[in-house]
């Protein structure tokens, strides 16, 4: 099943620095000298790897920075793409930005209640123990479905007549692209690290906290929403910024189910907002990958300012996760 | 206790309640699984039943196929199905193959470094640069790839004899093997990394602290105890990563090549220089034809296939583990 | 740095060149117990390790405050005294486990054979003073590939499995292992019960060819029945290899200990003959702490 990002701080290595004081014996220290030629070549191999990955990712890192400075126009946020034969002349992505924006609320929106109530169930009944079971593996089979098979579901979903009203139709046939489409699916690629995430959090808290609330008269609901699930807040915050990248970053789905334009196209009918919401659009992600040589637009420029700003997204992202983890670390625990 | 208000029986949201609300919820995405496996499976069904077997073999043009297929639906005569996808398992086990091998054999060496030798200062920068390249998205390293690598590949890796010595059958442009394997390796080592790491942190250290006690040196400690602790955590690892790759639609369609080509390795080196197409990127590309019959018979048949597949991986992993344990656990 | 060499040259000194006892120990009842030592005293012994004016700290807190003690092949030394006088810390660091510990500072000297300890690469050292554990912990393998570990790790060249047998045999059969489970050698270690893995543990050890065992409280996991069978293989390797057993069961120092140092709090308060720290201690700690007054 997917992981949260690595939290456990790193083993301090046996080889201790030489501490002041008194007479302190230094002598043979186990070091890598004294082993054979294939372990040496082993330690030089992971320093080698290591300093590979570091260089590879500071290089993607540049490289983006220096080409999104270079491309990214800040009129590009809040200008429409628009036809035109230079480059220049396009216009700029922000029915893209907004795109993101919407989907990843719905997709949100969806995903935390439902993955909440699922990790609650999971940790709190449970009961019959082969549903419990069938559940988990239930997950763990969701978070390993490719996206792509996951958008075809989708349009299987949504272009069936009873659903019609969540998307443009025309003559009788459901066209089934729509941001409710996407966003639904999408919410089952938050789904995974939701659940396992709450589940985390509520596993952590020990026993003795349940029964205290029990014995004064609480029912296990009770206990769950005023108890355990604000204590989870780190948990439950985790999750959902982890889900939350995962859905700003996934192409496919939305690819298959948000149709390949550039522009939001509302369906006439309810009102704003949701004509937009039943009509298709396009993200960041799809954006790029039409500007990218392989789609339709070839745009490298516009595709390297999008890719840019979807970056930032992530890294800001990632840097919320770990502000909440280092919030919580402090916090303490219970004396088990 | 109710005897002032005979008509309450207790709290609006009784256990029992609460808890038959969340099992509906529970069974319904339950259900939800087994809807999208059942759909799949039926609306690939017509592709199997035309093909048989030979859906996995090789023979006929892929290409021709494929237009025969959306052609068929547009002329309005009988439906084609004839599709022979071994060009597409091909290029998937191989990119899948190749990547999941270099992941493998980087990732288990940057986790022991990360848990056990490297350096204060240096762990603590390469844990980050993992999460980083474990989040960046899939699109931003096609975007990288078909514009960096690629050319990079074409113009400066290939040669023009090379290019010329194959030119009758397939044109090297740096859409390759080579790129889509690199970046490929480059999404799955980190989500192997942590899971490793975890799985090394997790070594009981009474094991470890007793070998280093008998005189074996902290390398091979942690190699032949470590290491060999933690191969559960390997195998899922290894499991996880190989479903993230085979399911890995994006990037691949953007670096991979657009030709449903079968690189050939009796080609000599040359062939990781080979276009190709895998599974799930084929999707991808040819999604617009979804709506006509037989063109979506054949797509979901790919998905249907996808997702056997990561099933049947899930599922070997079980296994393995299982067969691990038999030492572990007292 | 030469390479390794397979196997380790063996150090093991015939006890006919010691030193004879120095002191003739009489059987006799002491006021401790009324049970009799059952063991014969040692009649020859060789200084094999020194600990000379040893002090441990961890960070500021001083956990071993200048102990000066003599380890002797043929002979028991058991280390003695309530929770957290130091006498683990100080088994450590014989073997330079305390380095393992980030903030853990050593002074003084330890010698072995004459040799500073800390002139001699950390491995090597650990191969001839080996350590059994208070949990045993035994490697998730097989009984066979247990004790082969050992042996395998210490060259260069892995060795086969055909070659390994007769090691592998013979260590389990210092061990006292060897007729339960040479049918099936490999049955996984964890498996067995808690007194066969600490034996297996014991057996591991013995494997590297030591020239001192250290023992941290080997039987405080097991039942009565286990304990009595690793005491009688303790007093029965005594002669091969020096053994430093620490242990809070005063009992069990009685029953096996050759000498005996008694540390409270860091110190080494008395070191004497087991039948003398037993019978007539000479400080009033001693004393006390034997006949149950603190524990």
């Amino acid at each position: 099943m997917p992981t949260p990002p690595i939290t456990v701080p790193p083993v301090p290595p046996p080889n201790q620095a030489d501490p002041p004081g008194a007479h302190q014996h230094k002598g043979a220290v186990e070091g890598s000298a004294t082993w054979s030629l294939t372990d040496r070549i082993g330690l030089a191999i992971c320093w080698a790897l290591g300093l590979l990955f570091c260089a590879i990712a500071v290089a993607i890192v540049l490289y983006l920075l220096v080409q999104g400075i270079k491309f990214l126009r800040p009129e590009m946020l809040w200008t429409p793409a628009a036809a035109g034969f230079e480059e220049t002349e396009t216009g700029g992505f922000s029915d893209a930005l907004f795109g993101t924006m919407i989907v990843a609320l719905m997709g949100i929106a969806l995903a935390l209640p439902t993955g909440i109530a699922i990790a609650v169930w999971l940790v709190e009944y449970g009961r019959p123990a082969g549903l419990a079971r069938v559940t988990e593996s239930t997950i763990e089979a969701i978070a390993g479905i490719p996206s792509i098979v996951l958008a075809l579901f989708g349009t299987v979903i949504f272009s069936s007549t009873a659903l019609g009203f969540l998307s443009r139709s025309s003559e009788g046939v459901v066209f089934g692209r729509s941001f409710f489409a996407a966003g639904t699916m999408l919410s089952l690629v938050a789904l995974p690290l939701i659940v396992a995430s709450v589940r985390e959090g509520l596993n952590s808290i020990p026993r003795h906290v349940r029964e205290a609330s029990y014995a004064v008269g609480k029912t296990k609901a009770a206990t769950t929403r005023r108890i355990l699930l604000p204590t989870c807040r780190p948990q439950v915050a985790t999750g959902a910024m982890l889900g939350l990248g995962r859905i700003i970053g996934d192409t496919a789905i939305i690819v298959v189910l948000l149709g390949a334009t550039q522009n939001f196209a509302p369906v006439e009918g309810v009102g704003f907002p949701l004509d937009y919401l039943r009509g298709a659009g396009t993200t960041l992600t799809n954006f790029v990958y039409e500007a990218s040589p392989t789609g339709n637009l070839n745009q490298p420029q516009k595709a390297y300012a999008a890719a840019f700003v979807l970056l930032l997204m992530v890294l800001a992202l990632n840097a919320a996760v770990d502000v909440v983890h280092r919030r919580a670390r402090k916090v303490g625990t219970w004396s088990h | 206790m109710n005897e002032e208000h005979p008509e309450e029986y207790g709290p609006r949201w009784s256990d029992q309640r609460v808890e038959r609300m969340l099992g509906a919820l529970v069974c319904g995405v339950v259900a939800l699984l087994l809807a999208l496996i059942v759909t799949v499976f039926i609306r690939a069904w017509p592709s199997f039943a035309h093909n048989g077997l030979a859906w996995f073999g090789g023979s006929g043009d892929l290409e021709e196929q494929l237009n025969a297929i959306s052609l068929s639906a547009q002329t309005g005569g009988e439906f084609v199905y004839t599709f022979h996808a071994w060009p597409l398992i091909w290029s998937t086990l191989l990119i899948t193959g190749g990547a999941v091998l270099v992941a493998l054999f980087s990732a288990l060496f940057v986790a022991v470094f990360i848990v056990e030798f490297a350096p204060e200062w240096m762990s603590n920068v390469l844990q980050p640069v993992i999460r980083f390249l474990a989040s960046v998205p899939s699109v931003i390293y096609g975007l990288l790839g078909v514009l960096v690598l690629v050319p990079f590949i074409g113009n400066h890796l290939v040669s023009e004899e090379q290019k010329s010595s194959v030119a009758g059958v397939i044109s090297l442009t740096g859409y390759s093997l080579l790129a889509a394997v690199i970046v490929l390796t480059l999404m799955i080592a980190p989500l192997m990394v942590s899971i490793f790491s975890d799985g090394l942190r997790a070594v009981k250290p009474a094991w470890l602290e007793g070998s280093l006690a008998l005189g074996v040196n902290r390398w091979r400690t942690t190699w032949k105890i470590g290491v060999r602790s933690a191969r559960p955590a390997i195998v899922a690892g290894t499991v996880l990563a190989v479903a993230r790759a085979i399911g890995e639609a994006v990037m691949l369609a953007m670096i991979s090549g657009s030709v449903a080509f079968a690189p050939n390795p009796a080609d000599g080196l040359i062939f990781i220089y080979e276009p190709s197409r895998p599974l799930a990127p084929t999707i991808v590309k040819n999604i617009d034809q979804l709506s006509s019959p037989p063109f979506n018979a054949t797509l979901f048949s790919i998905a249907a296939v996808l997702l056997f597949s990561a099933a049947l991986f899930s599922f070997a992993g079980w296994t393995a583990r299982r067969a691990m344990s038999k030492y572990l656990a007292p | 740095m030469e390479p390794l060499t397979y196997p380790p040259p063996i150090r093991r000194l015939p006890l006919e060149e010691g030193e004879p006892a120095t002191e003739a120990i009489p059987e006799q009842h002491g006021t401790f117990t009324t049970a009799k030592r059952s063991i014969k005293a040692p009649q020859f012994s060789i200084r094999r390790m020194e600990i000379d004016e040893v002090s441990v700290h961890y960070g500021a807190k001083e956990a071993v405050k200048r102990v000066s003690l003599p380890v002797r092949q043929g002979e028991v030394l058991s280390l003695i005294g309530p929770s957290g006088c130091g006498k683990t810390t100080l088994l450590r660091s014989l073997n330079r486990l305390t380095e393992l510990t980030t903030n853990a500072r050593l002074s003084g000297r330890i010698l072995l054979d004459d040799v500073d300890i800390f002139q001699i690469e950390p491995t090597l050292l650990r191969r001839r003073v080996t350590m059994v554990f208070q949990q045993p912990n035994p490697f998730p393998m097989s009984v066979f590939d247990n004790i082969a570990y050992v042996l395998r790790e210490q060259g260069s060249r892995r060795a086969r499995k055909k070659t390994l047998e007769p090691e592998v045999l013979s260590a389990l059969d210092r061990a006292g292992l060897l007729e339960e489970v040479k049918d099936n050698l490999d049955h996984p270690a964890l498996k067995l019960s808690g007194g066969q893995q600490q034996r297996l543990c014991i057996a591991r050890a013995l494997a590297a060819n030591p020239e001192v065992l250290l023992l941290d409280e080997p039987c405080s996991a097991l039942d009565p029945k286990s304990t009595q069978v690793i005491e009688d293989l303790i007093v029965k390797l005594r002669d091969d290899v020096a053994v430093v057993i620490v242990t809070h069961n005063l009992q069990q120092a009685y029953r096996i200990a050759d000498h005996v140092a008694f540390m409270y709090l860091g110190d080494l308060v008395e070191y004497a003959s087991a039948t003398q720290l037993f019978g007539s201690p000479r400080e009033k700690r001693t004393q006390e702490y034997v006949s149950g007054a603190f524990g």
